[in-house]
C-alpha cells in the first residue's frame, strides 16, 4: 500500500502521512473531504436528495400495494389456494393489474436497491468491498427488473 | 455511660459523605503499548460530586500519567466530553450519584475519533468539519456595517436552539454513521450550519444548504437520535438536521 494513495472513504491511507507512525500509533482518519489528488471534484448534485426523497414516496405507494396485492392474494375469494396459473393468467389480462404489477415490481426493487445501497456505505469499511458489493447489487437489480418487465408483457397464457 | 458515645461515632461514620466507588477508565498509551487497556482505581469520594472531580483526584492523588482534556469544568468549554458508562457526556456535568457507584464507572474516550492518549481524541477531523460549513456570518453588503444588524425576536428564536453548541462533540462522536469512516458531516456541523441557514442577518444559506447537499452531508443522517440523546446542552440535534433537510427540499421543488 502507498502511503500517497487515498480514497474517498476514510478509511485506507492517508495522503502525505503515514497510516501507523510513533505519533500516530493508532490508524489516522483522514480528515473529511480533503482535498487529496483521487477527491472526484464534487460529491454534489442532487442525487442523494432525490434518493432520500424516493425512499419516503415509494414507501408510501408501496404500503398500499403490497398490503393490496397481499389481501386479494392471499385473503379474498378462498384465500392463497385460488392462485393458480389461471389466476395470475386471467389477472395480466388485465392492464390494470399488469400496471399494478409492474409499479409494484419497479418501485419496490428501486426501493430495496437504495436501501441496500446506504446499508453498504453505512456498514463496508474498505472502498474494494465497497465497490464489489455494490457491483453485485446493482447487478441483481437490473436482472430482476429486466426479467420481471419482461414477463409482464410478454407473459402468453396460452404457453404449454 | 458508653452508649451516648457509641452512638455519636455511628452518627458520625454515617454522617460522612465519601463513598467508595471503583473508576474503570480506558487507557492507551502509544509510548508503551499499542492496546488499550481498562485499569481500576478506587477513589473515595462525596456522590455529590463530579465525574471529572473523580478524574481530578485520580491524576493529582493517584496516577498523575492519567490524561483528559477539562478547561472551565463548568460545561461550557465543551472539552471533557467522554464515553462514560457507555454515553457520550460531559465529565463536568455528570454526578457521582446518577451514574449508580456501586458499579464500577466506565470512562472511555469518544468514539469515532483517533485515541491519542487514554481519553485525549484527535478533534481534527471533526473541526474540518465544522469548518466546511463556514460557521460565520456571511453577507453580500461587503462593506463595514455602520449599524447594528436589527433582528426581530421571532428571527431570533428560530435558530435559538441551534446557539447553544458548544462544539464537545458528544453528538457526532455518538453518530453511528460516522464512526465508519468520519466522512460524514457529523451532527454538530449540521447544528451550527443550521445556526446561520436560519438566521436572518445571514446571507449565505444557500451556499451552506449546497454543501450539505454533498453525498457525506445531511442525506447519510439515519435518523437514530443518538445525538439528541447526547448533546449535554439538551439541543434538538436530530430536529435540526430535519430542518436543514426540509430546507433542501422545499428549495428545489
Amino acid at each position: 500500500m502507498s502511503t500517497t494513495e487515498t480514497t474517498a472513504s476514510g478509511i485506507g491511507p492517508v495522503e502525505g502521512a503515514e497510516l501507523y507512525n510513533v505519533d500516530h500509533p493508532a490508524p489516522l482518519i483522514e480528515a473529511p473531504r480533503r482535498r487529496t489528488k483521487k477527491t472526484p471534484k464534487s460529491t454534489r448534485g442532487n442525487f442523494e436528495l432525490a434518493a432520500w426523497l424516493f425512499m419516503r414516496l415509494s414507501g408510501i405507494v408501496l404500503v398500499v400495494l403490497v398490503i393490496g396485492h397481499l389481501i386479494i392474494q392471499l385473503v379474498l375469494d378462498g384465500g392463497v389456494s385460488k392462485v393458480g396459473f389461471a389466476f395470475v393468467a386471467g389477472r395480466w389480462a388485465n392492464p390494470y393489474w399488469q400496471v399494478w404489477d409492474l409499479a409494484m415490481l419497479w418501485l419496490a426493487m428501486l426501493h430495496g436497491a437504495n436501501g441496500l445501497r446506504t446499508v453498504i456505505n453505512d456498514y463496508a469499511e474498505r472502498p474494494n468491498s465497497r465497490l464489489w458489493l455494490k457491483g453485485l447489487l446493482y447487478t441483481a437489480t437490473v436482472f430482476t427488473i429486466l426479467l420481471g418487465t419482461l414477463v409482464i408483457f410478454t407473459f402468453d397464457p396460452n404457453i404449454r | 455511660m458508653a452508649t451516648p458515645v457509641l452512638d455519636k461515632v455511628e452518627a458520625e461514620a454515617s454522617a460522612s459523605p465519601y463513598i467508595t466507588v471503583t473508576f474503570r477508565i480506558r487507557r492507551f498509551n502509544p509510548e508503551v503499548s499499542a492496546e488499550a487497556v481498562w485499569e481500576d482505581f478506587q477513589l473515595e469520594i462525596d456522590p455529590k460530586e463530579r465525574v471529572l472531580d473523580g478524574l481530578h483526584k485520580i491524576k493529582w492523588d493517584l496516577d498523575g500519567t492519567l490524561t483528559f482534556r477539562r478547561s472551565c469544568a463548568h460545561g461550557i468549554c465543551g472539552s471533557d466530553a467522554m464515553r462514560i458508562n457507555g454515553r457520550n457526556r460531559l465529565a463536568c456535568k455528570t454526578l457521582i450519584k446518577d451514574l449508580n457507584p456501586e458499579k464500577p464507572i466506565t470512562v472511555e474516550p469518544i468514539k469515532g475519533l483517533t485515541v491519542l492518549k487514554d481519553l485525549v481524541v484527535d478533534m481534527e477531523p471533526f473541526f474540518q468539519a465544522y469548518r466546511d460549513v463556514m460557521p460565520f456570518l456571511i453577507t453580500k453588503e461587503t462593506n463595514e456595517p455602520t449599524r447594528e444588524r436589527l433582528q426581530s425576536a421571532e428571527d431570533r428564536a428560530r435558530f435559538d436552539d441551534t446557539t447553544k453548541c458548544i462544539l464537545c462533540a458528544a453528538c457526532t462522536s455518538s453518530c453511528p454513521v460516522f464512526w465508519n469512516d468520519g466522512q460524514y458531516f457529523g451532527p454538530a456541523a449540521i447544528v451550527n450550519a443550521h445556526r446561520f441557514i436560519f438566521d436572518s442577518r445571514d446571507e449565505a444559506g444557500e451556499q451552506r444548504l449546497e454543501i450539505l447537499n454533498d453525498r457525506d452531508g445531511v442525506w447519510r443522517c439515519r435518523t437514530t437520535f443518538n445525538c439528541t440523546d447526547a448533546c449535554p446542552r439538551g439541543i434538538e440535534v436530530t430536529k435540526a438536521i430535519a430542518e436543514v433537510k426540509k430546507a433542501l427540499i422545499t428549495r428545489r421543488f
